[in-house]
Order: C-alpha cells, then structure tokens, then sequence
C-alpha cells in the first residue's frame, strides 16, 4: 500500500456523509435529475462522484468488485483503507464500479430473490458525461416523463422488466450522479 | 455526557451506512419492507426508534425539523425526539410545514401538501399489512414473493359482511405502483390519498420490527377497495371549531363531564396559521398579536394554544411563519415570553 491511499477520504466524514447520501438519495429517489457530490478525491481513474458514494454507502459487509481499467493496485488500496470493504468477483458483489463496458454482461450482477429483492447489486457507472438528454425515464420519482444520457437500452430494459428483481444504478462523471432504480421503465426517447 | 460527545446525529457512522443501503433499497423497490440492523436507541419500543434512526441517517447540519405526532407539534413524543435531534445534531427545528426539510411523522400526514425537496419520516409500530392475518414472517414474505394478497381483501370483505362497509379506519392498506402491498402506518385513512404522487421523499421506519420501506416522489398509491364498495376517505363530519377549516382531518375534545365536546384540526400547525390567517371557528377566538387573551375554552391540557404549559413550549423552535405578512403572532414564542 503507497501513502497516496490514505489521501482523498472525507475531513468531516459525518457531516460529509450526510450531504452525500441526501444527494444519492435524491439522485436515486428522482431518475434524471442530475445531483453533486463532492469531498472525496479518490485515485484515477475513478471519479469524485463515484469515490463520495463509495466512501458513503461501502464498509466491510459490502463486497465490492472493481472492473476493467478501475481494477488497478492504487484504488484497491484506496478503497480496502478508506472503507475496508472486500474486493470480489463481480457475481459477489453488493457494489459494482466500473465503466459501462467493463462492467459487461450486466447479467452477473446479483438482482435478489423473490422474497429478499433487496439483497441485490448496486452498480456505479463511470461516464465520460451525463445529461438530461436520451432515453425516455418513467415510474416512481418521475413526475411525467425524465430523460437520461444512458449507456445503452437493452440492458435496463430488460432490468426493469425483472422488476421487483433487479440491479440498480448509479451514473457517474465528474462530480455529477445521476440514478437509475430497477422501478424506472425506459424507452427510446 | 455532554451533548458535543455525541456523533452528529447521534448514530455512528457505520450504523448510518448501514440504514442509508436499506434506504436505497427501499426507494428502488417501493412498497417492499427492507430488513435492517435497527439499533437501541435511548428512547422505548414504540416511541419512533424507526423513524429516529431514519431520520439520523437523512440529516443533515443544514437540515429543518419538524416532529409531529398525531398533528400537533407540542405533544410529549414530537417535543421529545425534536429536543434529541437539537441536542445531537443541532439542526433548525420549525413547528411549520412549509419550512421543514425533514418532517418526522407519527400517525399523520400534514395537512399543508408536501413539496419537492422534503422527506417525510414515518415512525411504523407494524410494517406488515399481513401479520394480523398471518402470524408466521416466513409465510407473509411468501405472500408478497407470490402477490398472494387474497387475505386481505378477505378482511376488507368481512369488514363488509359485519359492519356493511370497510370498517378499518387507520392503517388503511394500500398497493403501491401494482406490486406490494403496504402497510401505511396507522395514518388515518383520511390521510391515504396524499401517500400518492407526493412531491416529497417518504420514508418508513419500524425500529423493533427491523424494517424500512419508502415511496419516491410521484408514485401510485392505491387504497384496497372493492368496486361495488369504493374506498372513501372519512373524517369527522364537522368543522373545526378553532378555525372552522372543513377539510382537515378532526380530533374530538372532550370539554367536560356533561357531554360537552369540541372538534379541532389535528394538524395543530395548520389550525395555528388558518386562526392567524384570519378564520375563526365555532369556539374559536380571532387570534391577537399580545397573545394575552387565551381562545376559550382550552381544549386539554397538551393540546391547544391557551392551555399551553410554558415548559412544554420549545424554546429552540423557529418562530414559524404563517404565510407572507402573517407570521407577527399567535406562535409559542409569545405564550413563553408573556408567561415570564
């Protein structure tokens, strides 16, 4: 472990937190919008959104599974000090980040059983951008109609129709997230 | 210890972690109950450890409290987890709707319709619709698994087939977005129609149970009904007798022992700016800016503003404002300040 892991966790972690998890709750509670978080610097190539959430909803009885390019030596070391949650193979994982590609096929991320749907993964996926543009968002916490700069169709598609199984969703870039619960229904817009 | 001994918001981080995944949870799946870890809080089963733990993981220092129970703002349970929450977050606390970010619940809806930007918290004594149907968790859990929810319109059927009508007047069960159905909290069922497409955030917490389940914003909420026996949303056939608002749901207040009686907003908050406002009911008396003259007759001793004991009173409470141009008097403040 390099000295750097121990950098860029919160200075105030209780009042941090708290603002961080309004944000996500907002972010989750209402898809499409787009919410800040901030507070965290975590090491490349993970974003300062993704690294608060972790920092926020990761301990050590959440397994965590890293993907593609954010499956490197300093974030793992970042993560196991700042957090202490296990890092797993992504069938095991309560928390998943990575980019959309990386993060392929989606299929292997747990979406609960029948009678327990919450035991199911959260996935963080790192954007180059996000924007209140693309496909078509409805269900709860949508008023009308929301869109969403998503990463594909199919795959949500096909999550939501698992409903009330399922995967959910956080979108990350920069220090913007934006949410996808399993509850949203999307269409091409 | 001294309050600043405390994390903020009193729960540690880790527990706060814990209950903010099952929040989560609960928002992506509406209307199914999430287990969680519920902690002892310092405060008995069935006085809101639910919603106290809810709302420890929800605030934040920027936060405005409001803690109702049944309605009314000064009741010993609101007065008491309002106090915590000063001590250990040092939040704003407000007794007005309006401007709460965080309004924690018992057994009401606030009158005044919720806005985007607010959570409400409900405090839950039994999360599960089915478990006077059916004792046995492992079955209940079937049965939501399965949709099997027969029994209870079997119950609402019997309701029916006793009394001619649904008699289940609080705690009315709902469907929610066509899957789950839920336990409200004992809201009365007056209260039912505003669980659905609310702007706001709503939250349920059940701290001995272990279970916390929510709403987003704008999801369908459906009362149990049958066609030929619609769901009716009741209250009091009367109006308030302090505002003389027809629409707010009633507590009755017995006056003395000869039979004499009282209606009265439940929703102390909404009756306060109503009678600032302007609107005088049966009994009501127009509200001054001395304060001095005390509405006859005092309700109870806990309830209603003349017969307000000043200890009750909540010294670290904003003066809550009644709507532009209207927030001069009739607050607590001015009951504490002309007592001493």
């Amino acid at each position: 472990m390099t000295p750097e892991a121990l950098l860029g966790g919160f200075a105030d972690a209780p009042v941090q937190s708290a603002h961080a998890f309004r944000a996500s709750l907002e972010a989750l509670a209402r898809p499409g919008t787009l919410q800040h978080l901030t507070g965290a610097i975590p090491p490349a190539p993970m974003s300062v959104a993704a690294g608060v959430l972790v920092l926020t909803l990761c301990d050590g009885t959440t397994p965590v599974h890293l993907a593609g390019g954010h499956d490197c030596g300093p974030l793992r070391d970042w993560i196991t000090f700042h957090t202490g949650a296990p890092l797993v193979a992504a069938e095991a994982a309560v928390f998943a980040i990575g980019a959309w590609g990386a993060l392929q096929p989606v299929s292997r991320f747990a979406i609960g059983q029948p009678d327990y749907p919450d035991r199911s993964a959260t996935l963080i996926i790192e954007m180059p951008e996000l924007t209140a543009e693309g496909p078509r968002l409805t269900g709860p916490g949508i008023r009308r109609a929301a869109h969403l700069s998503l990463p594909a169709i199919t795959e949500f598609a096909v999550n939501s129709a698992l409903f009330p199984l399922g995967f959910d969703c956080f979108f990350t870039a920069g220090q913007q997230v934006a949410g996808l619960p399993r509850s949203t229904r999307i269409e091409a817009a | 210890m001294t309050a600043g001994d405390y994390n903020f918001a009193y729960l540690d981080e880790q527990t706060k972690c814990m209950i903010r995944r099952a929040i989560l949870k609960g928002i992506a799946v509406p209307g199914y109950q999430v287990p969680f870890a519920s902690r002892e809080m310092p405060m008995p089963y069935g006085w809101g450890t639910g919603g106290v733990q809810v709302t420890a993981a929800c605030l934040t220092p920027d936060d405005t409290l409001k803690v109702i129970d049944q309605g009314a703002d000064d009741t010993t349970n609101a007065v008491s987890i309002r106090k915590f929450f000063q001590r250990t977050a040092g939040v704003a606390v407000t007794e007005a709707t309006a401007e709460a970010t965080i309004i924690q619940t018992r057994h009401r809806i606030p009158e005044t319709a919720l806005t985007e930007g607010q959570i409400l918290v409900y405090q839950v004594p039994i999360p599960e619709p089915l478990r006077f149907l059916e004792p046995r968790e492992t079955e209940t859990r079937k049965m939501h698994e399965l949709e099997e929810y027969g029994l209870m319109h079997v119950k609402l059927y019997e309701d029916i087939a006793r009394h001619g009508q649904i008699a289940t007047s609080y705690a009315y069960p709902v469907k929610v977005e066509g899957r789950y159905v839920m336990d409200p909290s004992p809201i009365p069922k007056f209260d039912n129609p505003k669980l659905s497409d609310s702007s706001a955030i709503q939250l349920f917490g059940a701290g001995r149970e272990q279970r916390i389940y929510a709403l987003p914003p704008y999801t369908h909420v459906v009362s149990l009904d049958f066609d030929d026996h619609p769901f009716v949303a009741s209250k009091a056939a009367h109006d308030c007798d302090l505002c003389g608002a027809a629409d707010s749901y009633l507590d009755e207040v017995i006056t003395d022992d000869l039979g004499g009686r009282m209606f009265v907003c439940s929703d102390t908050d909404f009756c306060r700016c109503r009678r600032a406002a302007g609107h005088t009911g049966r009994l009501g008396a127009p509200v001054t800016a001395s304060r001095t003259v005390a509405p006859p007759p005092p309700p109870s001793p806990t309830r209603g503003e003349g017969g307000a004991d000043p200890d009750l009173s909540d010294p670290g409470a904003s003066p809550p404002p009644c709507g532009e141009g209207l927030g001069v008097g009739g607050h607590r403040h001015d009951i504490k300040e002309t007592a001493e």
